[in-house]
């Protein structure tokens, strides 16, 4: 390989590396205004409609403010993890972006460009791993404010995370058996082979994956870490400015990764609606479509269901959702024998 | 080698003490209590008031029994209206009138319309708290049809200071305010469905509040319960049954009575009663007499603006009604109402002048507040917001 294809392979890697995150940024960002529209359309009211045209803008004026905003560090805080935490959070969040496959990858010229960033072969334990480093952000900022609120946030939020992980890499178990492997991509390719996109096949796994999805995203009626009615704002109580605004985008980057695996792994990812393919060609838009659906499953949820007690939280996760997670490897394994 | 000594001592575990409050989004204004946590367990919960102290008891020995109505407003500020009548009540019962038929009945009305208000908002309220974002939307949507027929009465939506001794400031404006109301009660019990779609057999609902706040009969009787945290606790006292005021003893409802003693029992008492003041409101619109609505008592009751101006007796009267307030016959009593919260106690001691030698507030909410530690005890972080969402609290009335 030359030196100019060794170029071209980091310029390219690099437009891609600003493509994806940008456009995950706004769609990050656009995803609070899709929550906040949907909320209220539920809720009898009309959600952001002062900045921009129908309140379109309020991401961005938000955006602006949290920008602009003072850093407050508490005195009692321990600084350095303080200032830390909410990096890893956002890091572990985002860096699960390089793995996911968005389309099906296209020639250009002699160039081949794939749909994901790196189209690694353990892609899937990748963004549980990631998603797993998150809880150290959450644990960090918790220590490190120095706040009983955000202590007890903090500790909550590791165990649910904790014990929510198992259940959702168990759900995915299933996927991982009847792909025969890890790689994003190949899921996918595996799901248009069968015919079939996994959430028929692996309803019970799909089920536990959306549940755990909830509670790995800290969203209702699992947000206990951050129970407004009982923590105030949970770990990052203490956080201000462009901190806070750091957790709340790896929050919401969080809810992309879940409803990006949701849509590759039980989907079918970029695949249209089987018959729609005439009309619509599988693409970007397809994935875009399933994990905005999903976002707005999110939201459904959470405008219908009060909040789990952490106690219950965890007996839910542990005597209820494990089990059925380990019963839907064991028929899979058994459909696998003797149909497959 | 010798091993080495090593001396094994017990982890200690120590209890964390948590400050929740007065300034916290779920304590109902400026509550704070003082919790003792063993990891999330409760261990002691105590509850410290006064934070929103502004001497409404003090301030009423320096005003004449006609001015004190508008600081009962401040009391229970979320339904004014009740801690009015419950006001005017006491101070009929002291100086011995009695208001027309009519303003009872108007009063019956109103004062159960301050209930579905409040109940509404306590109903919203818990559950915001227990996590239930839409249930709150929801009920702030009917409040504001009540509030806007409060305007419409009186001019004012919180602080309404509408009924007077002997009787009610005006009376209603015209037809269409019964109509709208009218219209709401047909309506009411569908949003009731609404809400309780949302939450009643919700099964992370029942998860939350059944069991938790477990009080039994005795004991709350002994703690001093009262309205429908005492009657979801299994006792039926409703003082508008046992000792009937206004127009209460001519319009039949139910008391509903909790059996299990717990959160969800206590939200199914007002969730009844909610409906049982929808119906209460029906009828009163049905049997609304005619007549005056002012006690023709001018020892009592301040003329109308035109008499005052056109008649040297009534101006004299309202005169001496005004600076020295009315003449009140030396004692001391005590008059109970049922207001949302609970038994609103006026205890009011006359030396005969225009002014109240003493005046003290029973108030439901300051006796309810100090049940919590008892409720929370053994239970969870989270259950302490499902109890003080139970006992419906109002800072103001607790703090007076």
């Amino acid at each position: 390989m030359g030196a100019i294809d060794t170029l071209l392979l980091i310029v390219g890697v690099v437009i891609k590396l600003v493509v994806v995150f940008a456009v995950a940024m706004l769609h990050v960002a656009y995803a609070t205004y899709f929550e906040r529209k949907v909320i209220a359309h539920m809720q009898i009211r009309l959600g952001p409609m002062e900045v921009g045209w129908h309140g379109l803008l309020q991401p961005i004026a938000d955006g602006v403010k949290l920008l602009f905003k003072e850093d407050v560090i508490p005195a009692k805080a321990d600084r350095y993890v303080f200032m830390i935490a909410p990096m890893i959070c956002f890091f572990a969040a985002t860096s699960s972006l390089v793995v996911f496959p968005f389309f099906e990858g296209f020639n250009l010229g002699p160039y081949h460009v794939g749909g994901a960033l790196a189209n690694i072969n353990i892609g899937l334990l990748f963004v549980l791993a990631m998603s797993s480093l998150g809880a150290y952000g959450v644990v960090m900022a918790g220590w490190a404010s120095n706040s009983k609120y955000a202590f007890l946030g903090g500790l909550r939020s590791s165990a649910q995370v904790i014990s929510y992980e198992i259940s959702l890499g168990l759900s995915l178990v299933g996927v991982m058996m009847l792909a025969g492997s890890l790689n994003l991509t190949d899921i996918v390719h595996a799901q248009e082979r069968a015919g079939m996109w996994n959430f028929i096949p692996q309803f019970l796994g799909f089920s536990i994956f959306c549940i755990a999805a909830l509670a790995e995203t800290n969203r209702t009626p699992f947000d206990l870490p951050e129970a407004e009615s009982e923590l105030v704002a949970g770990y990052f109580t203490e956080y201000t400015g462009f901190r806070f605004a750091l957790f709340f985008l790896a929050e919401y980057m969080g809810m992309l990764i879940m409803a990006a695996l949701g849509t590759v792994c039980f989907l079918g990812g970029w695949n249209p609606i089987p018959g729609l393919e005439k009309i619509i060609p599988g693409g970007v838009w397809w994935f875009l479509v399933k994990v905005y659906t999903l976002f707005f499953m999110y939201y459904w949820v959470r405008t219908t269901l009060p909040r789990y007690r952490y106690d219950q939280l965890m007996s839910l996760g542990w005597k209820v959702m494990i089990p059925i997670a380990l019963a839907n490897i064991f028929l899979t394994g058994l459909w696998k024998v003797y149909f497959a | 080698m010798e091993a080495a000594e090593i001396d094994f001592k017990p982890l200690e575990t120590k209890t964390i003490t948590v400050s929740m409050g007065p300034q916290h989004p779920a304590t109902h204004g400026v509550l704070r209590l003082v919790l003792e946590l063993d990891g999330e367990t409760v261990v002691k919960c105590t509850p410290y008031v006064g934070y929103l102290h502004r001497g409404i008891e003090k301030l009423s020995e320096n005003r004449t029994y006609l001015q004190i109505i508008p600081l009962t407003d401040r009391l229970d500020y979320i339904s004014s209206m009740s801690n009015n009548i419950g006001y005017c009540v006491a101070v009929e019962k002291l100086v011995g009138i009695e208001a027309p038929p009519r303003a009872k009945f108007i009063r019956t009305m109103v004062g159960e319309m301050s209930r579905i208000s409040s109940h509404l908002l306590w109903l919203a309220t818990h559950a915001l708290d227990i996590g239930a974002m839409t249930v709150f939307l929801y009920a702030f949507r009917e409040r504001e049809v009540l509030l806007d027929l409060f305007e419409r009465l009186c001019g004012a939506r919180l602080t309404v200071s509408y009924p007077r001794i002997g009787g009610v400031r005006n009376d209603i404006p015209d037809q269409e305010w019964l109509d709208v109301l009218k219209k709401f009660t047909d309506e009411f019990p569908d949003r009731m469905k609404e809400y309780e779609t949302l939450i009643d057999q919700n099964r992370i609902w029942l998860k939350r509040t059944k069991g938790i706040g477990v009080i039994g009969v005795e004991e709350a009787i002994n703690w001093g319960l009262s309205g429908a945290t005492l009657r979801g606790s299994g006792t039926d006292y409703d003082i508008r049954k046992y000792m009937p005021y206004d127009a209460y003893d001519q319009v039949e409802f139910e008391v509903p009575v909790g059996k299990e003693c717990d959160v969800y029992d206590r939200y199914r008492c007002r969730m009844i009663e909610l409906l049982q003041a929808n119906q209460i409101i029906r009828q009163c619109i049905e049997k609304l007499p005619e007549g005056p609505i002012l006690a023709d008592e001018r020892k009592f009751v301040l003329p109308a603006k035109d008499e005052v101006l056109g008649d040297m007796e009534h101006l004299i009267h309202h005169f001496v009604l005004v600076a020295k307030g009315p003449k009140t016959p030396v004692g001391e009593l005590y008059v109970s109402t049922e207001v949302p919260k609970g038994e609103l106690g006026f205890y009011i001691v006359s030396d005969g002048t225009g002014k109240p030698y003493r005046m003290h507030v029973r108030a439901p909410s300051f006796v309810h507040a100090s049940v919590l530690g008892r409720l929370s005890v053994g239970h969870m972080v989270a259950d302490v917001i499902a109890n003080i969402g139970t006992i419906d609290i109002v800072l103001g009335e607790c703090d007076r």
